[in-house]
């Protein structure tokens, strides 16, 4: 039988492997990715409450959060390719030019 | 029983393909993974009765965002990632916060029953999920709905400005 905990359990599971991602990868779109899998977790989170309460409120934010998602990766990949313009590379340590 | 079935086939997906976009040396390669739990979330979404939700997903997710993403790794990876360290230098420590964090929070989820806001009472509904979603984006939730075109439409242009061509200034 599934539980509501099991749903939260793989936006749990899918949110650490995310998490890891960012904290881990060096590649940028790599990173880019892996903020996908937290937001995704997210909305598996939302979208099981909202069943559990039988309120559709948990789809329509999983919506929203769906479209700040388009919206995210839009701007974040074409910051990634205004960075490459400048400097050819796409790994997160490599784009120190503002380190002290 | 099928649902149970189901449930776990959707959620090994979303699992293994977490975890290649984490793991793939070549970015591609984690795209696809990347795919792959889309695709799971979308199965979770609609096991969940959130029927409008799930084809939203593979539409905006598969259609649109991977797309994106596989367009920029062609722009900007050609053949780089061959030789190169995956992982940042102090990748073990986070991956070990990351899955104490992980460890503890399932810990807490199945030690003791989750507790939740008593469920309000269910009433069978005399509408389709797509309709249902339909009429509460267009009436209690407009104001939300009107900032997020907006929100898409600053985004559309900063990414054009960003991204395109600059005049020699």
């Amino acid at each position: 039988m599934i539980a509501n905990v099991h749903y939260v359990a793989l936006s749990a599971v899918l949110l650490v492997i995310g998490t890891a991602g960012i904290l881990t990868r060096r590649n940028l779109v790599v990173l880019l990715m892996s903020v996908e899998l937290v937001l995704n977790a997210v909305n598996i989170n939302l979208v099981a409450f909202g069943r559990h309460l039988h309120d559709d409120s948990g789809q329509i934010f999983a919506l929203f959060v769906m479209a700040d998602a388009v919206a995210e990766a839009s701007v974040c990949l074409s910051l990634l390719i205004a960075l490459f313009r400048n400097k050819p590379t796409v790994l997160a340590d490599e784009v120190d030019s503002l380190r002290w | 029983m099928l649902d149970t079935f189901f449930f776990w086939a959707f959620a090994f997906l979303v699992v293994a393909g977490a975890l290649g976009t984490v793991t793939f040396r070549n970015a591609v390669h984690g795209a696809v993974g990347l795919t792959a739990s889309l695709v799971g979330v979308a199965g979770i979404f609609l096991l969940q009765g959130a029927e409008f939700l799930s084809v939203a997903q593979i539409i905006v997710y598969v259609g649109g965002i991977m797309v994106l993403f596989l367009f920029v790794i062609m722009l900007v990876n050609v053949g780089r990632s061959a030789g190169e360290r995956r992982f940042s230098p102090n990748a073990k420590l986070a991956a070990a916060l990351c899955l104490g964090l992980g460890g503890l929070v399932l810990y807490f989820l199945f030690s003791r029953p989750l507790v939740l806001a008593p469920a309000l009472a269910e009433s069978t509904p005399a509408q389709g999920n797509t309709e249902r979603i339909g009429n509460a984006l267009f009436t209690s939730y407009l104001l939300p709905f009107e900032i997020v075109s907006v929100l898409l439409l600053a985004a559309l242009i900063g990414s054009v400005v960003l991204a395109g061509k600059r005049p020699e200034a």
